[in-house]
């Protein structure tokens, strides 16, 4: 069992918790994974690291309520626990020798852009962010990209905050204007880094992207995590969970990808349903 | 007298189409009058051919005299001293390619039934007797054993009986490994692999889950930690797939993925989150152990027709045969001498056939087995819902790529000194599937147990000098 010692709720799709797991946060790594499991008949759900304290052995994630496991454990507080937390699992994302990189957030997927721009940072790196919403609501951790970022860009689709537009209309306009990024980091919804990805290729700049395919074990064993990538011109399949869960973007085939995390829509909005109306009882 | 009936006792079970829609076990099991006569069958042969074939080498014989003398205790502790996991052999292991292929009984009929003395001896203990309370002294040495599969399980067993301190790590939430996230319900109940992991933790083994060694921990900082040795049983990895069009479609997964969703995360229950397709027509492509145990858990699950995708013929079926006929009876039908070509999938990206190619054995190459040969011209339409590949595993490479020094094959497996299971990092050994690649249940235990034993020769030799 793994207490939760923190929980805050960022907004109201979108919760942060520190959750105490010793030998996982004296090895996490920015970019890297864990999988943990709300209770004896949950889901094995998998979470890219939004931060850690080896110190005090704790690691921080935020997580997006999408269906009934992530509204399950959203529905835990501070002191109680969660059954499983394993990790760190894939491969930390690659930040030697980078002097000036452009971090592209989208949604929830800014937690686990923060700690790959933070750990930039510290290397002494000149960390651009730019970081997309839908509205102002859903905005989070604006302050902390602008404590690890000379420049920050913060978008809503519908302008309700910052400018309004997509990331991709500030990182094309910087690409225009010359700047020589050494790689653009892009993580969120899949769609969102299939156009981050085409914006960035003409110019020729490496771009990396954080997959997120549905997992099992996360260990390298059950392979539902699988995507295609074009090597030396050849489709590969590769596994997120231990190949990943970074890959260059220029040789991920996303509309494969689309498609396949769309495998049991039907099957979630059905629990998150049932989940919905259990708690509507529960208010009752 | 011995029972000279040229039969076994046929093996009570399930009937077929009741079974066929539930993921009760399959197999009831001996009554003890049957145990007895089955146990008389066995003509107690002084040079005990038997035992050649069992890859534990459990004294076969005075297990089954034990029967006959009513003895069932007796019998369990005989078998307990060569196999930690009696209840599980009896039900997984190809009796009829290991000891009852020796047997005498079988030139003239069929051989004892062996696996089902076994089971009957182990679930009588597990029934009847409180516990085996062994009198073991510690020695205060520490090993710890990287899996909580078949191969770890007996590593770990057989070093607590001689005294060593053993922490098994399980990366799954579970231990049990293949014998939990592979092997379904209705084959082996997860009830009898839970028993058999109370019965090693009484004789001290610890075990850890949700600890993935390779990345929560290393193999260095083991030794940090005070272990004198490590034995990897971290099992098979990653799926093979066939690298034909069509596979990433949705409704195609690997026997490894089908099966974890409905056995380790159960997602037959209701009371599951883990979604799982079901329904419609399901072809398993293979003819291995793994892929009948898919099939027959798609043909639970719900789906109308199952269907056996094999490129040679019934005499080359890798698996048990008793889970092919058991498989025939229930309903799933075997296609074979058939290829995959291509997966088609719908409008919105779910399979909705594949398209396969008529085969034919070709001449015996210098091994002796005839390689299957497409038939031109012959290709034609499987209409189905659900793919499940199931061709096989690699080995896992979390451990081999942050061990330095750990010395690996062209496929991945670890490479092993064949009498020991030692690796080219001293101290560390390993078996099962890590090593040779998707196996059997019971050749993981004997590497299990070949590991155990050189361990123990290996610290025993370090603290003399």
């Amino acid at each position: 069992m793994y207490e939760i010692v923190n929980k805050k709720v960022l907004n109201p799709f979108v919760t942060m918790m520190d959750i105490k797991a010793p030998l996982v946060a004296a090895k996490a790594q920015a970019g890297q994974f864990i999988i943990l499991r709300v209770d004896e008949n949950g889901e094995r759900i998998p979470l890219t690291v939004a931060g850690f304290n080896r110190e005090a052995g704790t690691v921080k994630i935020i997580f997006q309520t999408v269906g009934a496991s992530t509204l399950l454990l959203s529905k835990k507080e501070k002191g109680e626990y969660i059954e499983d937390f394993a990790g760190p699992l894939g491969v930390p994302t690659k930040t030697e020798n980078l002097k000036k990189v452009c971090i592209v957030g989208g949604g929830v997927g800014c937690a686990i852009a923060l700690p790959i721009a933070e750990k930039l940072k510290e290397q002494g790196c000149e960390v651009t962010s730019i970081i997309g919403f839908r509205n102002k609501d859903l905005v989070i951790l604006e302050d902390e990209f602008k404590a690890a970022s000379e420049k920050t860009f913060v978008m809503t689709d519908d302008g309700s905050y910052g400018e309004m537009g997509n990331v991709c209309i500030p990182l094309k306009n910087m690409l225009e204007n010359g700047e020589a990024f050494d790689e653009v980091i892009t993580i969120g919804p899949l769609v969102m880094m299939k156009f981050v990805v085409e914006a960035v290729r003409p110019y020729g700049i490496p771009c990396t992207v954080s997959m997120n395919p549905i997992m099992i074990d996360g260990t390298g064993m059950c392979g539902g995590c699988r995507l295609t990538v074009t090597e030396g011109g050849e489709r590969t399949i590769k596994f997120a969970c231990v190949d990943g869960p970074d890959f260059d973007g220029y040789c991920v085939d996303f509309d494969e990808a689309i498609s396949r995390n769309g495998m049991y829509k039907e099957f979630e909005k059905h629990a998150f349903e049932d989940s919905c109306n259990l708690l509507k009882k529960e208010a009752r | 007298m011995p029972n000279m009936k040229t039969y076994k006792n046929p093996m009570p079970c399930q009937d077929a189409k009741a079974r066929a829609k539930n993921f009760n076990e399959v197999a009831l099991g001996y009554d003890k009058d049957t145990a007895i006569d089955e146990a008389l069958r066995c003509l107690n042969c002084k040079n005990m051919p038997c035992v050649s074939g069992c890859p534990v080498n459990i004294h076969i014989p005075a297990f089954i005299e034990k029967i006959k003398e009513c003895d069932f205790e007796g019998a369990y502790e005989i078998i307990s001293k060569s196999s930690s996991l009696p209840a599980v052999c009896g039900r997984v292991c190809p009796q009829e390619k290991q000891c009852e292929a020796k047997c005498v009984r079988g030139i003239k009929g069929e051989a004892v039934g062996i696996g089902r003395l076994e089971r009957f001896v182990a679930d009588w203990h597990n029934a009847h007797s409180s516990d085996l309370t062994l009198n073991i002294e510690p020695n205060n040495h520490k090993v710890a054993v990287i899996g909580s599969g078949p191969s770890g399980l007996t590593c770990a067993g057989d070093l607590a009986r001689k005294g060593y301190s053993v922490t098994v790590y399980e990366a799954l939430h579970t231990a049990g490994g293949v014998l939990v996230y592979g092997i379904p319900e209705f084959r082996l109940s997860k009830n009898i692999v839970k028993k058999e992991i109370e019965n090693l933790e009484k004789l001290g083994v610890e075990i850890v889950t949700n600890v993935i060694i390779g990345k929560t921990l290393t193999i260095d900082e083991l030794f940090k930690l005070g272990f004198e040795a490590v034995f990897i049983g971290s099992g098979a990895g990653l799926p093979k797939f066939m690298g034909i069009e069509g596979e990433a479609l949705k409704g195609v997964y690997s026997a490894n993925e089908f099966l974890t969703r409905s056995n380790l995360m159960k997602s037959y229950l209701s009371t599951s989150s883990t979604p799982i397709m079901k329904g419609g027509s399901v072809a398993v492509v293979g003819g291995g152990n793994v892929a009948m145990d898919a099939a027959r858990t798609a043909l639970r699950l719900g789906a109308d027709n199952v269907y056996i995708v094999y490129r040679r013929s019934m005499d080359e079926l890798p698996a048990r045969k008793e889970e092919v006929e058991h498989a025939i009876e229930e309903g799933v039908e075997f296609m074979l001498l058939n290829n995959p070509v291509e997966i088609l999938g719908d409008e919105n990206g779910f399979v909705k056939a594949m398209k396969c190619i008529k085969m034919e054995l070709g001449e015996p190459d210098e091994k002796g087995r005839r390689s299957p040969v497409p038939i031109k011209g012959s290709e034609f339409i499987l209409d189905t819902d659900t793919v499940i590949i199931s061709i096989g595993t690699s080995p896992n490479p979390l451990i081999k790529s942050t061990t330095e020094g750990l010395e690996v094959n062209k496929w991945g497996g670890i490479i092993i000194e064949e009498n020991s299971g030692l690796t080219s990092r001293e101290g560390v050994y390993a078996g099962g599937d890590a090593v040779t690649g998707a196996a059997t249940v019971i050749s993981a235990m004997g590497a299990g147990k070949t590991a155990a034993k050189a361990i123990d020769e290996y610290i025993k030799g370090k603290t003399v000098n």
